[in-house]
């Protein structure tokens, strides 16, 4: 077990100063905080709505700017390796398929997660001007950590399947976009007119922009914890899989 | 060390590999030869353990590659084809992380990495990119990645591709004095390589062995081998050929080549082991025919001919590298 901790270690650390070597990490931050502002201050009306929150603002743009952001960050994590053969050493060294899965998912989160930390002189707007929930904030965070997560995980899945990163980035928006959309509010009003209320029920508890929106109110359920858990797991189990075959022949 | 019993591996219908067993013992240099498409990067890979056979066991110092890899694959350093490495990392910053990845931690690892770069003269380009290195220094970058953990068992596909002359012979040569401890296999298109390297070779076509031993042995196989030659002045070719025909021991003459009064004739012996008769045989004719000679010599046989008379086929061959292009 505390092999398997140090190789996903090692692998994670070779994968993150890897972004941070080459420009895509400066130009990807810098672009996700100008959208943030722009989005927040302009579109988002954060001095017209004259509240001291960020749920509508500054949160609610997250699963769309997520949804072309991540895949780019994510695209390269296995079509790299199968473009440049490295995966081959790899997956020939004394480590497991599943450790360098791991290792390769969480150095990505943590640069999403790095980029997102960034965002904090909204917070820090949003305290001096008036009154904010510091726990419906964090909960916005966490939420919006974990939606990165997981359209993460589904990106990572989809760059195993080719050597080809604009396919991997295509493959992964359109899933993200299925994601979003089982649970977003116009979507539902019209599903409700074609299919039973309970049918309607299931397809938006799958969607990634029910639960998101549950963090936004400030809460930490568990329910949306473990769903956000199980995409990551599923989507990371799938990578496993893709990978497996591929050796295989 | 290495035991390999009737590996197959199928690629949808096409069998790439097709029953291969043989083993390497400590102390061995094998040498894979083949066409390409043959089979050879696909056995590596299996032994290796990045694709699983679909029948057939790898052994490697005892542990099954199947079902026990992670002991076996700590045994192996593997250089695979191309040469693949981190383009966007540094030498030293690629070597770490084999090293990191190996178990190798603090003074151990800055030991192993200094030895390699040592081993592999990547000083120069230690601190620089990958992607700005030549090839050359990149191949032996990733060499130097398979020798970081000092490992009992080294395979290694196609080691010597794409260096200069300097080069190959400076692998060559570490490749010949690790095999002294070490279990190594390797691949290559180069048949003196094979010869000044190895201490057995492995002739594999069609996903099949056609041919396993000693560089020496195989080269008997050859037309050529205990062949005797000589080099004439000044007499006509026909006369050489008939008087040499004529001799007991030898089952056929030959002219090679004939020009500027030069004959150069070869006759083949009786039985295809060597024959130091013949050779005497050969020396009395001109002797006392009172030849004005050149030069007169046994053949020892020649591996490329041995390889090409077991290597024939070439629309397999044109099918099967299409088919590793496409993978």
């Amino acid at each position: 077990m505390n092999d398997s901790i140090r190789h996903i270690f090692t692998i994670a650390k070779r994968e993150l100063t890897g972004y941070f070597a080459s420009p895509v990490a400066y130009v990807f931050i810098v672009i996700w905080l100008l959208l943030n502002g722009f989005f927040t201050f302009m579109l988002g009306g954060f001095f017209e709505i004259g509240e001291a929150s960020l749920a509508r603002p500054f949160f609610s743009w997250h699963p769309w700017l997520y949804l072309f952001l991540v895949p780019a960050a994510g695209m390269r994590l296995w079509s790299e390796e199968r473009r440049l053969g490295t995966m081959e050493l790899l997956l020939t060294m004394p480590v497991t398929a599943w450790q360098a899965i791991v290792g390769k998912f969480l150095a990505s989160w943590l640069f999403l997660t790095i980029a997102l930390t960034l965002t904090f002189p909204v917070v820090i707007t949003v305290s001096v001007l008036g009154d904010a929930d510091a726990g419906q904030v964090l909960a916005g965070y966490v939420g919006s950590a974990l939606l990165a997560g997981g359209y993460l995980a589904v990106t990572s899945m989809t760059s195993a399947m080719t050597r080809n990163q604009v396919i991997s980035f295509i493959l992964s928006v359109v899933i993200c976009f299925f994601l979003l959309l089982a649970g977003f509010e116009p979507v539902t009003t019209l599903l409700v007119q074609v299919v039973p209320a309970s049918v309607v029920d299931l397809i938006t508890s799958f969607s990634a922009y029910a639960h998101f929106l549950a963090f936004q109110k400030g809460l930490i359920d568990s329910r949306d914890v473990i769903y956000f858990g199980s995409l990551i797991g599923f989507a990371l189990f799938c990578n496993g899989v893709i990978i497996r075959s591929l050796r295989a022949g | 060390m290495i035991k390999v019993e009737n590996l197959v591996k199928n690629f949808g219908t096409k069998r790439a590999v097709a029953g291969v067993s043989f083993s390497v013992e400590r102390g061995e240099v094998l040498g894979f030869l083949g066409p390409n498409g043959a089979g050879k990067s696909t056995t590596m890979r299996m032994i290796t353990g990045f694709i699983p056979p679909t029948s057939g066991r790898v052994t490697v110092g005892g542990f099954d590659m199947v079902e026990n890899p992670i002991p076996a694959k700590r045994l192996i350093g593997y250089l695979p084809e191309n040469a693949p490495s981190y383009t966007d990392m540094t030498v030293y910053g690629f070597l770490s992380f084999a090293a990191e990845l190996r178990g190798l931690r603090g003074e151990a690892k800055n030991r192993a990495v200094r030895r390699a770069v040592e081993m592999c003269f990547l000083e120069p380009v230690l601190h620089q990119s990958v992607d700005t290195l030549s090839k050359g220094y990149r191949h032996r970058t990733c060499f130097a990645q398979s020798i970081i953990h000092d490992p009992d068992i080294l395979i290694l596909d196609e080691p010597t591709d794409g260096l200069d002359p300097n080069q190959k012979h400076e692998v060559r040569n570490l490749i010949r004095r690790m095999g002294e401890k070490k279990a190594i296999i390797f691949s290559t298109h180069i048949l003196e390589e094979v010869e000044a390297v190895c201490t057995r070779a492995i002739i594999i076509d069609r996903g099949q062995i056609v041919a396993n031993g000693t560089p020496q042995e195989l080269k008997q196989r050859s037309d050529t081998a205990g062949a005797v030659s000589v080099r004439v002045l000044g007499v006509a070719p026909e006369v050489i050929k008939s008087r040499l025909a004529e001799l007991p021991a030898a089952r056929k003459a030959t002219v090679v080549k004939a020009e500027d009064g030069f004959v150069w004739a070869r006759v083949y012996p009786q039985t295809s082991s060597r024959n130091s008769e013949l050779a005497r045989g050969v020396a009395e004719v001109v002797a006392r025919e009172s030849w004005k000679i050149e030069e007169l010599h046994t053949e020892e046989g020649r591996l490329d001919e041995v390889f090409r008379s077991i290597t024939w086929s070439e629309t397999a061959q044109a099918a099967a590298s299409g088919r590793e292009q496409a993978k």
